[in-house]
């Protein structure tokens, strides 16, 4: 279970974080929705220890992510599985190499028989042919990157999947790809998932619940029938952005 | 309009945020430096990343630092050749070409070439690892950025570029050697006996020891930087830039401190 009480967070004068409370239980999948810029990325980065925060308390399976040790930070982190907004490959590496990194069990990773039978299957696991295996990160699309991004991601088999704007910059059907597989991987392995997005459709699709975060606090967490049916402006004045800006596009 | 107070308290509050700037860059960088010491145990990753970045550093930057060498030694000698014309024996043309290039054009101007040449290079490279998450992501995946990026990149440098000074004032003083043969007449036996008439085999440590001191610089520095960038294409831009005059100014200063410590201690 990952748990967020009452979280602080400043870059310099700019509050991005003021006091979030947040919560996603086992086997759930909960998308977190707010406009660019709020901190929902920064409230991501809180749940693998790579920002700390100034004041709250992080959990994950009880455990107190910024006060943890070295040893213990790393030993969770291969509990959790982050997909980059941008992919965040190595591009020195190919993509073999890359998902061979995400393989976070030292015997495992060692293993070159092992490596070779992993990165297929996950590799397979997000729709991509093994022969993608040898391409660099230079000569995928962007929609291949992101499901590179996933591929590396469940390499190490984690316990929880921590998605940032998966489908970002995507073309829509390249975005219903994406979202289709984050739906899938949650059912197939069973993972919690925490999705951050500015895309209600998709939220909405793939998600248990909903979370909005908007001026540094929750809003509001539900099932996607309770935000829809909420009465706060807040919500609403996001849906309807939101709605406005699809039916614009269509 | 500004207040007259408001005029009085800028220099002090500008010293203020510079001192606390540079206290942020020491503690940041001894942080650095104490992960990195942690991480030595990590052998297994660093080991065959130091191997390529060796080859890389070694290979890659031969040619230039040769070429360099070559240039200062024959200069050295033309020069000194001018000077003493008339004057002096001229085997002291080989005492100076030989002491020039290894107490100091070897070494400084080795370490000068690769600031620019392996400094911005790590700079930009981990600085653009920063600005696009891959640090963040090799962090994320439980691992150390310091074995992974960091120490193989230090030590492929305080290894490799005490190897090219050697071969630098070796290049150095042969190019010097054959220079002055074509513009005075002075013999292999004259060279050789003012190469060797001022010649202390402390003189060879020394070029050594100052090359593994700047290699610290050459590739700490840079590392630290890139480390540390922020902001985009910008923050990599910056970082890269104020790496290698960073790095520059420090091989200089440290060139003024090992003469000193190390030749009038």
């Amino acid at each position: 279970m990952i748990e967020l009480r009452n979280v602080h967070k400043r870059f310099g004068q700019q509050v991005i974080l003021n006091g979030v409370d947040f919560s996603v239980e086992e086997g759930e999948t909960v998308a977190l929705l707010g406009p660019s810029g709020t901190g929902k990325s920064v409230l991501l980065k809180h749940i693998i220890g790579l920002i700390h925060p100034d004041a709250g308390t992080i959990l994950v399976d009880d455990l107190n992510v910024a006060t943890l040790g070295r040893k213990q930070l790393a030993a969770l982190r291969s509990t959790i599985g982050y997909v980059f907004q941008n992919g965040a490959l190595f591009d020195s590496m190919n993509v073999f190499e890359n998902i061979r990194l995400g393989i976070t069990d030292a015997k495992d990773n060692r293993n070159a028989a092992y490596c070779a039978t992993r990165v297929p299957e996950c590799l397979a696991l997000v729709n991509l042919a093994p022969e993608v295996a040898d391409k660099f990160p230079a000569e995928l699309s962007g929609g291949m990157r992101k499901r590179v991004g996933i591929a590396r991601a469940i390499a190490g088999k984690p316990k929880y999947l921590l998605y940032d704007e998966p489908t970002s910059g995507l073309d829509p059907v390249n975005a219903d790809i994406i979202d289709g597989l984050v739906k899938h991987l949650a059912q197939t392995l069973g993972v919690t998932s925490v999705m951050v997005t500015h895309d209600v459709r998709g939220a909405f699709r793939v998600s248990d619940r909903v979370a909005l975060l908007s001026d540094g606090k929750i809003v509001l967490q539900g099932t996607p029938k309770e935000f829809l049916a909420s009465a706060d402006p807040r919500i609403k004045a996001f849906l309807e952005r939101d709605f406005d800006s699809h039916s614009f596009a269509a | 309009m500004p207040s007259a107070q408001t005029a009085v308290l800028s220099l002090p509050r500008a010293v203020g945020r510079s001192v606390i700037g540079s206290l942020a860059h020491i503690g940041r960088f001894s942080l650095l430096l104490a992960e990195l010491f942690r991480a030595l145990v990590e052998w297994r990753i660093w080991l065959p990343r130091t191997m390529d970045e060796a080859r890389n550093i070694g290979a890659g930057s031969l040619f230039i630092v040769l070429l360099v060498s070559a240039f200062a030694g024959a200069v050295t000698a033309l020069q000194t050749g001018y000077q003493f014309q008339g004057n002096l024996p001229y085997y002291v043309v080989g005492t100076l070409v030989v002491e020039s290039i290894v107490l100091e054009l070897g070494p400084v101007l080795t370490a000068l070439v690769l600031a620019g040449r392996i400094g911005a290079r790590y700079a930009a490279e981990l600085g653009t690892m920063r600005v696009t998450e891959q640090i963040d992501a090799l962090e994320s995946l439980g691992r150390s950025p310091m074995s992974h990026l960091i120490i193989p990149r230090v030590l492929a440098g305080l290894v490799m570029i005490p190897v090219l000074t050697i071969f630098a004032n070796a290049i150095g003083v042969l190019a010097g050697w054959w220079s002055a043969k074509q513009v005075l007449p002075l013999s292999n036996a004259d060279f050789t006996y003012g190469a060797q008439f001022y010649w202390r085999p402390f003189d060879a440590y020394y070029s050594i020891i100052k090359a593994f001191f700047f290699a610290g610089a050459i590739t700490l520095i840079p590392c630290y930087m890139g480390f540390n960038a922020q902001q985009g294409a910008e923050g990599v831009g910056k970082a890269t830039t104020t790496a290698v005059v960073a790095t520059s100014v420090t091989i200089l200063i440290l060139d003024t401190l090992l003469a000193k410590l190390l030749l009038h201690p």
